[in-house]
């Protein structure tokens, strides 16, 4: 008989107020196993996690350690009994060095030991090393990109010599090289046989990564199976219940005329230099590349948030210089920015709110906001995009992560733009809402509006891309047409030959 | 109803104290002293409407009493040469607006923090004064009292003004572009530039704003009195403040409106008399109020860890 596993729940069951969770959810861990854990959101994953380091206490059913049932887990004694826990969002002392960072996570001190402090930096550098990240022990926090602070918590969880370790999207940030880091440091510590729980929207990560993969679905577990029995299209089905049949929406138009031609853009304080491209209208350009490649950066360019000082901006054969927001909305330009929680959506404003926040010019022209008016279009763009909300009046808050998209969409669309720059548009989104988003940019893109894709998610850029720009270090490295070998844009993004 | 369920519990305390004063001690409502009451909070009531755009905004002025101050001791001077009153007024109310624009230069331009800002502009000016004017109190001329209608008249006048300001205002946060900009930039600057407002225009224009209001609430003031004395405004910023707070805007911004505030003034105000009429000794007041702010700071902590979760 094989020992009892790491982890094992029984009939886990959750709610909040009315709301049912998880309702028995069964999962085991075992040694040396990197279990991938799948749903769509609100399939009740981040529940489950919560519930097995401690942070919420479950309503029913059991969480077994090593054979030995606990009860009462609380963060403090999942912790001791070796769980720990990668959030998606890393959540460390931005004020702090990493080292110090490290110590606290990783003593726990009492307030009056001594902190030995050469001690903590030195077991930082090793940890960091152990990792391959190359993180300066003495770095404040704050300076750190996110992936990087991603990576500072990964060595938080090696440090602590954790039996299990939780993963929630762990590479929705990080670069190829650092996922390949990420990857290697799993496999580590698979090979040291700790059990990890890994939760991703990728697939591909999943089969590269996963030795059995569990699909969670409205809170129940709908099978666990070994990745080697089991293939794409399956997992997508068993995670919405019912078959992808198409994943990307098709072209089915020729593109019209160039909307936008960018001559040798550069900015010198964003690193952009030397980019040179046409979109057109109808027409979607990809643009491909690693977390840093300047992309974002790019587009910050074309909606004037960072001024171009170099080459030239021709929009509908116009040239043009664009300083400000203000402008470029003004000239057409919409900009659907990637941290949509952050920036996209105020999540305290209800949606109406939400979705004039660009137009008051062109919705109240004398300045009295018309109520009624507002209401209509909320109401339309509701109803057009399949927003799922109890009301225009709902706040920005209240919404899952792929409706606020679309309310940070919409309030673009409402503006009636030539030219849509999307930022990651389905980043942290489910598999459902994804599919959705896409029609949604196909569909924008049928009716004549020149979009700019910029994603991460490769088969994303490949799929849903008529042309696919490359970027790699601030500038653009290749224009690819739609449906490339991923391979080639890969390369194309490392600055190798296929 | 859920949705003005903060505003309307301030209302309803307020509602429970005047009805207690009206059983225990119907005294209370003898026109002639409810009218001087509410005219000693009017200025008060027009400094609150610009604290509540700044607050909203996620910003404070802590400056106004020293504003308030000022702009009261230059009106009286001003007064004292012979300007016509419609001249005080105006040079009351820019004085100010250029205080106010003074700070949100540095608060909105600088990105410097507001309440360091305002901090600074507050001791500066109070000392100035204290410097300049050595506490000697400004004699106004007739006619300036009560603008020269008479007291019942001028009470009137006084009261009136407050209440149309703040309907006015009230009104612009709501239904103009401008209101929706403030509360946009009071909940996420970042956000709201993106959509293509400017978050740092805003909150300059909401400092000159309340700048403006204070000017205008210290010639308010000015018409109350034979004199000016220069402490007038002393502690002006904690009441205002406390009156926007209890009538639920949150002071981290982009929550509450200007009823609440409106509401939350009424109810401090109502305190002090309340105690007298119920022959309750005038120590208590502060204690009173101190812990009506407490109530109300405990409930929206208890409202947005409800919301959080």
């Amino acid at each position: 008989m094989s020992p009892a596993p790491l982890l094992e729940l029984r009939q886990l069951v959750k709610n909040y107020g009315g709301i049912r969770a998880l309702r028995g959810v069964d999962f085991d861990l075992r040694a040396g196993e990197v279990h991938a854990l799948l749903g769509e959101n609100g399939a009740g994953k981040s529940t489950l996690i919560k519930v097995v380091t401690g942070a919420h206490a479950p309503n029913g059913g059991t969480i077994t350690l090593a054979g030995q049932t606990v009860s009462g887990l609380t963060p403090a004694t999942a912790r001791a009994l070796g769980i720990a826990c990668i959030y998606q969002q890393p959540a460390l002392f931005p004020d702090l060095t990493v080292a110090e960072n490290l110590a606290l996570r990783l003593n726990a001190p009492s307030p009056a030991t001594r902190m030995h402090w050469s001690d903590c930096r030195a077991r930082a550098t090793r940890l960091l090393a152990r990792i391959g990240a190359e993180i300066s022990p003495d770095a404040e926090v704050r300076s750190l990109s996110m992936p990087e602070q991603q990576l500072v918590e990964i060595a938080c969880a090696l440090g602590s010599g954790a039996r299990i370790v939780v993963m929630d999207e762990p590479t929705a940030s990080l670069t190829q090289k650092e996922q390949h880091l990420l990857f290697a440091v799993v496999r580590d510590l698979r090979q040291n046989g700790v059990g990890v729980i890994y939760i991703s929207h990728r697939l591909e990560e999943i089969f590269a990564l996963a030795d059995r993969v569990t699909v969670l679905r409205d809170g129940q577990s709908v099978g666990t199976h070994p990745v080697a029995g089991i293939d794409e299209a399956g997992l997508i089905r068993l995670m919405v219940g019912r078959e992808v049949a198409q994943i990307y929406p098709a072209a089915e138009s020729a593109p019209g005329a160039v909307v936008l031609s960018l001559n040798q853009l550069g900015c010198r304080s964003s690193g952009v230099s030397n980019v040179s491209f046409d979109v057109r209208a109808g027409e979607i350009l990809g643009l491909g590349g690693l977390v840093g490649a300047g992309r974002t950066e790019l587009a910050r360019i074309l909606f004037g948030l960072t001024p171009a000082d170099s080459g030239t901006i021709t929009l509908n054969g116009q040239p043009l210089t664009l300083r400000t927001p203000q402008a470029a909305v003004a000239h057409g330009i919409a900009y659907v920015p990637e941290d949509r929680r952050r920036h996209g959506v105020v999540l305290d404003l209800p949606i109406s709110h939400n979705l004039t926040m660009a137009i008051h010019r062109r919705l109240f022209p004398t300045t009295w906001l018309r109520f009624g008016a507002e209401r209509a279009l909320t109401l339309d763009y509701i109803r057009d995009l399949a927003v799922k909300c109890s009301g225009p009046e709902a706040r920005g808050g209240s919404l899952s992560g792929g409706n606020q998209q679309k309310v940070s969409l919409a309030r673009w669309l409402a503006t009636k733009p030539k030219l849509l720059i999307l930022d990651e548009p389905t980043q942290g989104v489910d598999v459902g809402a994804k599919s959705e988003i896409h029609k949604i940019v196909r569909r924008l893109a049928k009716e004549g509006l020149a979009v700019i894709l910029i994603s991460s998610d490769l088969p994303e850029v490949i799929g849903l891309s008529d042309r696919i720009g490359v970027m790699g270090g601030g500038t653009l490295r290749a224009i690819l047409p739609g449906g490339s070998d991923p391979h080639v844009v890969m390369a194309a993004a490392l600055g190798t030959a296929a | 109803m859920k949705r003005y369920f903060r505003e309307l519990s301030v209302l309803g305390a307020l509602v429970a104290i005047l009805l207690g004063l009206a059983i225990f001690t119907p005294a209370f409502y003898q026109p002639q002293p409810l009218l001087s009451l509410l005219t000693r909070e009017a200025p008060t009531l027009v400094v609150a409407c610009g604290m509540a755009l700044v607050i909203v905004c996620r910003q404070i002025d802590i400056s106004v009493g020293s504003i308030f101050s000022v702009c009261s001791v230059c009106a009286g001077l001003l007064a004292a040469r012979g300007w016509p009153l419609l001249l005080v007024l105006t040079a009351s109310v820019a004085l100010g607006a250029v205080f106010g624009a003074f700070n949100g230069v540095l608060v909105a331009g600088l990105r410097l923090p507001s309440i360091v800002v305002t901090l600074a502009t507050m001791v500066t000016l109070r000392q100035g004064l204290n410097l300049v004017r050595q506490g000697e109190f400004v004699n106004l001329p007739e006619g300036i009292q009560w603008f020269g209608l008479g007291q019942t008249t001028g009470q009137l006048v006084l009261v009136i003004s407050s209440v149309v300001i703040l309907i006015l205002l009230a009104l612009a946060m709501r239904h103009l572009a401008a209101g929706r900009f403030i509360y946009a930039v009071g909940t996420d600057a970042e956000a709201a530039r993106l959509a293509g407002i400017r978050p740092q225009l805003v909150t300059f224009l909401v400092f000159v704003s309340i700048g403006a209001l204070t000017g205008l609430a210290a010639m308010m003031n000015l018409a109350q009195s034979p004199q000016v004395q220069p402490l007038t405004g002393n502690g002006l910023e904690l009441k205002v403040i406390a009156a926007v707070v209890v009538g639920g805007v949150a002071i981290s911004g982009g929550r509450g409106n200007l009823w609440g505030a409106f509401a939350g003034l009424l109810l401090l105000a109502c305190i002090s008399p309340a105690l007298t009429h119920l022959r309750i000794e005038a120590y208590w007041e502060k204690a009173m109020q101190g812990t009506i702010i407490l109530l109300a700071v405990v409930a929206d902590g208890l409202r947005s860890r409800q919301g959080g979760n």
